[in-house]
């Protein structure tokens, strides 16, 4: 598979062009030291606390949705491309498929897990 | 030549293309925004400022980059390539002209759009990998916002395949050869106006672009998930970014705007031809997503979930099912 090569390809010329860039930028810079420079960026004032901290659990519940969301969409792909070949029967399978969706889009909505709280 | 060395030619040429268009883009928004503004932009750097990128170029090559102290090092390291090697790859599957394209891909469209996917991986790695509270904020932003328009977007563009039949990108330019009624292009634009609307906005957020662009946000967040980075590492967050608004736009132009074909003139065209009026056309879709950056204000984190889980997706879906209608009805 002549895609499957160059697509190969691209990824590890993409990563070797990365990691070169960086290596020769290492080589060329001038490095200085000190304690200050290191610590994380808080617009100058000391860092209070952790930043690694429980976070908002809003962002999870979309996540999770969007596992759901994204693969059934995936799968209207193949319907999309057969579709001027085939009948009108798959036009109604796929409105039953796309009811499900928006049913399951719609309980989401309905229990609460598109209100950002 | 062999499929190997053939395969290394054409992403070298890919890379170049990337470079080529880091640089001028970088230009380019730097004149638009300035000249939206009242402003000149760039003027000092060779005549009107042309030589500014490649003066920048130098001076972040030859810039310490440090790892700061707190971050996890592996990750944080590991997120420049998460970011660039999967927006470099999404060029693989463009056609610039009939004959000519990095590689000739069945399905080229999803490739495109998984490729794209991919990037959001990397900026979370990079937010969380600081460990600092802007980049960590920033991170979580972007992912949130790329997963809400990644459904949108993946939806948008099945219009387009089930008029054309096909995935592969060259395909679906062809099939937007000719005309209506002798003067009206057989853009996909025009049977397909909402499925274009509904990919203009979400690729608005696939692309962080501004009104979508709270996981930099400058004014609250500093600079979002690119905060602790510094020297080439930064760069090449930026360079993603400008890289994948070309591919974006390339994709736009590929489903909605008729790829290289120009209307009202015959087909068989020189390939040079052909790429230019690609490149000019995917041009003038970047001018228009730096017009809208330079117009609109940011909008909250809320109302932007809201609109693409409560409204582009019913919408989308909606969409899919009338196109489905339509092309049985219409033959």
């Amino acid at each position: 598979m002549p895609g499957h090569l160059t697509i190969a390809v691209f990824a590890m010329l993409g990563a070797g062009f990365v990691a070169v860039t960086l290596l020769f930028s290492r080589v060329l810079q001038h490095r200085s030291f000190g304690d200050e420079k290191y610590s994380p960026y808080e617009c100058g004032s000391d860092p209070v606390g952790p930043p690694w901290v429980q976070f908002r659990i809003g962002y999870y519940v979309y996540a999770l949705l969007f596992v759901v969301f994204d693969i059934e969409t995936v799968f209207l792909y193949p319907w999309a491309v057969a579709y001027g070949s085939l009948g009108m029967f798959v036009l109604l399978e796929m409105a039953v498929f796309i009811g499900i969706l928006a049913f399951g889009l719609a309980y989401a909505w309905k229990e609460g897990a598109l209100t950002w709280r | 030549m062999s499929p190997g060395v053939l395969a290394l030619v054409s992403a070298l040429a890919a890379l170049g293309l990337m470079l080529a268009n880091g640089v001028v883009l970088i230009y380019m928004l730097r004149k638009v925004l300035a000249h939206f503004h009242l402003r000149l932009g760039p003027m000092r750097v060779g005549w009107h400022g042309l030589l500014q990128t490649p003066a920048d170029v130098l001076k972040l090559l030859t810039k310490e980059d440090f790892d700061p102290s707190a971050t996890d090092l592996w990750l944080f390291r590991l997120a420049p390539f998460m970011v660039f090697v999967p927006s470099f790859m999404a060029y693989l599957a463009i056609p610039f002209s009939d004959s000519l394209s990095f590689t000739p891909l069945d399905t080229g469209v999803l490739y495109t759009l998984a490729a794209l996917a991919l990037v959001p991986v990397g900026i979370l790695a990079a937010g969380w990998a600081s460990n600092s509270k802007w980049s960590l904020i920033g991170g979580m932003r972007a992912a949130a916002q790329q997963i809400a328009y990644e459904v949108p977007l993946l939806l948008s563009v099945i219009g387009v395949v089930m008029i054309a039949g096909s995935l592969d990108m060259s395909e679906i330019v062809k099939a937007q050869q000719g005309t209506w009624l002798g003067f009206i292009p057989r853009w996909f634009v025009i049977p397909q106006f909402g499925g274009f609307l509904l990919f203009l906005i979400a690729a608005l957020a696939e692309l962080n672009q501004t009104p979508f662009d709270m996981s930099v946000a400058e004014s609250e967040l500093v600079e979002g998930f690119a905060n602790e980075y510094s020297g080439m590492k930064f760069a090449f967050f930026f360079l993603a970014e400008f890289s994948n608004s070309f591919v974006v736009s390339a994709l736009a132009v590929t489903c909605f705007f008729g790829g290289w074909l120009l209307p009202w003139v015959p087909i068989d065209l020189p390939v040079w031809v052909d790429v230019a009026v690609f490149l000019t056309k995917t041009y003038l879709c970047i001018f228009v997503l730096m017009w809208i950056r330079g117009t609109l204000p940011r909008i909250r984190i809320d109302q932007l979930l809201s609109l693409g889980w409560k409204g582009l997706i019913p919408a989308g879906l909606a969409w899919v099912l009338l196109t489905g209608v339509v092309v049985k009805l219409v033959p």
